[in-house]
């Protein structure tokens, strides 16, 4: 598959000429991703800052935590700070004091926190979000479970639910993310105490499963930016680090069973799930209550639901799984052949060779 | 006890994989754990030949091959020395023909089977069930791979994280390689679509080796601490049982890889069978008959169980396999356009759709056409 360049309109043109220029006169925003206190995120941010510093760049530290261990405050000794504020016995970034003195890179620790009430913004990372906008380039760390929609998940896991959260959309806007991928430790030392070795285990089932987490979720921002950057060059993406799967549903189709499947492939790959069905002319209304049924199915399967026009069904699913990225279709086995389609092939017979690309799994009926 | 083995993964030259393996050696030495470096792959980047200051070298074995002389890890000197904890760099390495052993991963193996803990660098792009992805994104045909139960056996697998863009300023500053091979990377490899496409493969190869790792969610020693009062439900173990259709036709590594890998992600069960046909009387035959049990071989080589059935039916005789066998999922290749058949006749995979009813067919799309950039 060779990826096209769309033709695009005018006001398409246009649109993205204006994007790229406010694209431009933005600051980048990077963040380090952290899974679990302790793990060195904001070490990282802060070194990372040092060795800019270093290289010639203007770099000032914007907000760090309160408590700080020596490696921190070692390199803080090296930095340039903009102290804190404390307003009503809350610390709070000095954002006027930031744009004042206009840095070219502002480090910035702590994004979850809440400044208080009457304060411009509500919380800190809507503060690096202004100085976004004024074209400060910002160095930013946060633990996920500070992240609006993993929060649960998180609790889930650690027991502890936080109140202040960064949204999604925030993270999703970075221009770099990168994962701190420090492992549990490597020897688990086992002990006499069985009771110490349980606890031990357990503590390190928990920052497994949010190390997973934090990696599934950096692995998303990085498949957007991909797609981000294939749209700005104009390229149709057909190539990619996640599984996307396709199930082709139709009245008569088992759906509970393939879109179950569906759900599960995806899970696994931690991919894509789309139930799609091509609209057919005339159908009876057993049919249509059985339509119905299955798209209900593809709902609570929590899949994105996609109804499409086009002649010939075979053609209508392979150019939209291509557009999309599909890397898996589900298709049911044509029911019946008919006399003549043992010579020009069945439907299923037509779209696994069209799809030659794509994997193709076919259900029993 | 057998060592244990921890991987540093990246996903391009220059991420800095080497390095943090040192940061972790020098640390295991300061906690007064015997570390030695077994093979160590300077490239002549400063920062990094830092980090072995005080760390002590087992010296190389010298080969020489066709008149030139080689240098490889000494395995034996190792075993001599016997470390706590031996560094071994380029872990997907091939070595010298004619040494003892064919991989580096395979020294490696001899080493934590001796008690060594052995921590080892590779990129992603050097996992076997890969490799047709690792192409598309690439256009380069990595022939140095890891089977992915390698991977698996490891104890640790830590991402090496650093965003493309960093990586391509280190390139241009020269960190990586020497200028002119600088731009000769930036021409090919180094293009920040594929390193992004490469490092979302190794983020997700490294939770999926993280997710492996749990512990089962019902062992005791866990306990989900449930915020909404809901009892969240482990679907049950997988009863799938996967079965690759090898056959002679080039695309079957290419299918094998595929299978092995849904099945591993599915926790599935896998195995593959080919079918001998009339190759007793077919003196043309001895092609088709090596290409099959290459294919078998390499199958097994990555840990799947491959037989060879009797039959003159390809078709039939893997469908009834596999009805016997309470196989889920039948895994086929696509066969190239030109061998799809004329007016009226069937080529295998239209046989066994219409014959295998009662379970799931795959055709495995062709990952073997390069992407172009």
């Amino acid at each position: 598959m060779i990826p096209t360049t769309k033709r695009r309109s005018p006001e398409e043109i246009l649109q993205q000429v204006q994007a790229e220029e406010d694209y431009e006169k933005r600051g980048r925003l990077k963040v380090f991703l952290g899974y679990a206190s302790g793990v060195g995120k904001s070490f990282r941010m802060l070194d990372e800052g040092r060795r800019r510093h270093e290289r010639g760049q203007d770099v000032v530290v914007g907000a760090v935590q309160p408590q700080r261990p020596p490696e921190i405050e070692a390199l803080l000794s090296k930095l340039p700070v903009i102290p804190l504020q404390v307003v009503e016995g809350v610390a709070v970034m000095d954002v006027p004091a930031i744009l004042k003195r206009h840095p070219g890179v502002c480090l910035v620790d702590g994004l979850a926190y809440d400044n208080p009430p009457g304060s411009p913004n509500h919380s800190r990372w809507q503060d690096v979000e202004q100085l976004l906008e004024a074209g400060i380039s910002v160095i930013s760390s946060v633990n996920i479970q500070y992240i609006d929609d993993l929060r649960e998940r998180v609790a889930r896991i650690t027991g502890k639910y936080v109140s202040q959260t960064v949204p999604r959309s925030f993270l999703n806007s970075a221009d770099e993310i990168v994962v701190v991928d420090a492992p549990p430790e490597m020897c688990i030392t086992r002990s006499e105490d069985a009771e110490a070795d349980a606890r031990a285990s357990s503590q390190a089932q928990k920052l497994s499963e949010l190390r997973e987490i934090a990696l599934l979720l950096a692995a998303d921002v990085v498949d957007r930016q991909l797609e981000q950057y294939l749209q700005r060059h104009g390229i149709t993406q057909t190539f990619g680090a996640q599984e996307r799967v396709l199930v082709c549903i139709t009245p008569r189709a088992n759906g509970a069973v393939m879109i179950a499947s569906g759900r599960r492939n995806a899970d696994r790959f931690h991919g894509d799930l789309t139930v799609a069905y091509v609209r057919q002319a005339e159908i009876s209304a057993d049919d249509q209550s059985a339509l119905e049924r299955n798209l209900a199915i593809a709902r609570d399967a929590n899949a994105h639901i996609e109804i499409l026009d086009g002649e010939d069904p075979v053609e209508t699913i392979l150019q939209f799984a291509r557009e999309r990225g599909i890397t898996q279709v589900f298709v049911g086995h044509s029911t019946q052949e008919r006399w003549w389609e043992r010579y020009t092939g069945t439907p299923l017979d037509r779209l696994i060779r069209g799809a030659d690309d794509i994997d193709v799994r076919v259900f029993p009926h | 006890m057998r060592g244990r083995l921890k991987i540093y993964l990246g996903y391009a030259a220059g991420v800095g994989k080497t390095y943090q393996m040192l940061e972790e050696a020098q640390e295991m030495k300061r906690q007064g754990r015997d570390v030695v470096i077994g093979y160590f792959e300077p490239h002549g980047r400063k920062d990094t030949i830092g980090r072995t200051d005080g760390l002590e070298f087992i010296p190389r074995r010298r080969v020489e091959y066709r008149g030139t002389v080689f240098e490889d890890m000494d395995t034996d000197a190792i075993l001599k020395r016997r470390p706590q904890v031996c560094m071994v760099d380029e872990f997907p390495h091939s070595n010298i023909p004619g040494s003892e052993r064919e991989k580096r991963w395979q020294d490696v193996q001899v080493l934590l089977d001796a008690g060594i803990d052995v921590l080892t660098t590779m990129n992603i792009q050097h996992l076997e069930s890969l490799n047709d992805q690792v192409w598309r994104i690439t256009g380069v045909r990595v022939r140095e791979t890891i089977p992915d139960w390698v991977m698996q056996q490891a104890d640790q697998v830590v991402m090496v994280d650093l965003t493309p863009r960093a990586l391509l300023n280190r390139l241009a500053r020269g960190v990586v390689y020497p200028p002119e091979k600088a731009l000769e990377a930036l021409k090919n490899f180094f293009q920040e679509s594929t390193l992004v496409a490469l490092r979302e493969l190794a983020l997700r190869q490294t939770a999926h080796e993280v997710e492996i790792r749990q512990v089962d969610y019902n062992s005791p020693g866990f306990q989900a601490v449930p915020a909404d009062g809901d009892v969240t439900d482990e679907p049950p173990r997988s009863q799938e049982r996967i079965l690759i259709v090898v056959t002679a036709d080039p695309s079957t590594a290419m299918l094998i890889r595929r299978g092995k890998r849904v099945a591993d992600y599915l926790h599935a069960d896998c195995f593959a069978v080919a079918v001998r046909t009339n190759w007793d009387r077919l003196e043309a035959a001895s092609g088709e008959r090596d290409a099959v049990e290459r294919h078998l071989n390499f199958a097994r080589n990555l840990h799947i169980e491959a037989r060879l059935l009797g039959g003159h039916d390809v078709a039939k005789t893997v469908v009834e396999f596999a009805r016997l066998n309470g196989v889920t999922q039948l895994f086929l290749a696509r066969l190239s356009t030109g061998r799809w058949p004329a007016f009226g006749g069937r080529n295998l995979v239209q046989q066994v759709v219409r014959l295998a009813r009662d379970m799931q067919v795959i055709i495995v799309a062709d990952r073997s056409k390069q992407q172009a950039h």
